[in-house]
């Protein structure tokens, strides 16, 4: 088992690679890794409820991901935590470099 | 036993232009509070991020003065999480690309920033408990 | 520590570069004794197509004298011993069917990018 943080800083709608990162997170996870799937700068958008891009982090959620969201992001876009998908976990950025002390393999997308 | 961890970070990003920037200051801050040593490979526009002749400007769409504004500049940003490292028992090792540096013309950077090349990229990380690349888009 | 470095987006600043900068970086590890793979995705996988061309650019009469060539700098990391993977999903995608490639890739499916990533114990998304 390997442990992943994949890190998404980009929103589906604009950048539809952000689509893939989430299909390669639960992909990873189905694998039986530890995967995370932090949610950063326009990344946060995707998780406010409602948005068309709840489906694919969803699925990554069910396959076993984590998906967590950095806290700094989502305030400065004015997502409060009753507006998000249920599926989405409110995270300090510290979780990024716990991450990375851990060992994780890290990816910036 | 020490808690000390060695991380190491490749930047692109110009100053100004995105939010990466922001969030990798962010991330070398957290680790600079914790007293690690942090070494920054700084590719491409992101050898900007340092240079020395950055200044601040007022704002007349907002009424302030280059006071009042108090602009961030990248480059005292990188000089505080410097500091800050030290204070905690850690570096921040800032080393920029030279071919980037040169062809942009920023080789004025400040204080305790260092020349580098790719083969430092890897040497560094080879050192690292691990590396994180912030590529531009 | 072996690695593999996954190139994906395109064209960004290629002409005042005169190369992709991350492809340039991958040669220039490989030269400082890395061990390292590439991975193509996204609009990177465009790279692997034979038949760009990028030269005759001239801004009054400072012309370019050097444009990229990168399909010959793929081509150069694969004969340096470097595995291109490229994603066949991104290449289908983008109509590029194999005729249309250079020599020497290995592509990968979407589906098994999981277990591609899983072979390398460090991976550097640029």
């Amino acid at each position: 088992m390997e442990r992943y943080l994949l890190i998404e800083s980009r929103d589906p709608f604009e950048a539809a690679p952000a689509a893939h990162s989430y299909a390669l997170a639960a992909s990873l996870a189905r694998a039986g890794n530890d995967v995370q799937l932090f949610l950063v700068e326009n990344g946060v958008l995707a998780a406010r409820a409602g948005g068309a891009a709840a489906d694919g982090l969803g699925a990554a959620a069910r396959a076993g991901a984590a998906v967590l969201a950095d806290d700094f992001s989502l305030r400065e876009r004015g997502i409060t935590s009753d507006r998000l998908i249920t599926d989405v976990k409110v995270t300090p950025l510290d979780t990024v470099v716990d991450g990375l002390v851990e060992g994780r393999k890290t990816l910036w997308n | 036993m020490t808690n000390k961890k060695t991380l190491t970070f490749a930047l692109m990003d110009a100053p100004f232009e995105s939010s990466r920037t922001t969030t990798a200051m962010r991330l070398f801050d957290i680790a600079a509070r914790r007293g690690y040593d942090i070494h920054v490979f700084a590719y491409e526009g992101a050898v900007a991020l340092t240079f020395a002749k950055q200044q601040a400007h007022p704002n007349a769409v907002h009424g302030r003065d280059v006071g009042e504004e108090d602009h961030p500049l990248t480059k005292d940003w990188v000089a505080a999480i410097m500091a800050e490292a030290e204070a905690n028992g850690g570096k921040l090792d800032w080393v920029n690309c030279g071919l980037c540096v040169d062809e942009r013309g920023v080789g004025d950077a400040i204080e305790n920033t260092r020349r580098g090349s790719p083969g430092d990229l890897w040497s560094l990380s080879e050192a690292s408990d691990n590396t994180l690349i912030i590529a531009t888009r | 520590m072996k690695t593999l470095n996954i190139i994906e987006s395109a064209y960004r600043a290629t002409i005042e570069e005169q190369d992709d900068t991350i492809v340039w970086i991958t040669h220039a590890l490989k030269g400082a004794g890395a061990d390292v793979d590439v991975l193509l995705q996204g609009n990177a996988v465009c790279y692997a197509a034979r038949d760009q061309d990028a030269s005759g650019l001239c801004f009054g009469a400072k012309q370019q004298t050097k444009p990229p060539r990168l399909a010959d700098d793929i081509v150069k990391l694969v004969d340096k011993g470097v595995t291109v993977h490229v994603v066949a999903d991104d290449l289908e995608e983008r109509g590029l069917k194999r005729s249309d490639l250079i020599d020497g890739l290995e592509p990968v499916s979407r589906s098994r990018l999981a277990t591609l990533l899983d072979g390398y114990p460090r991976v550097w998304k640029w």
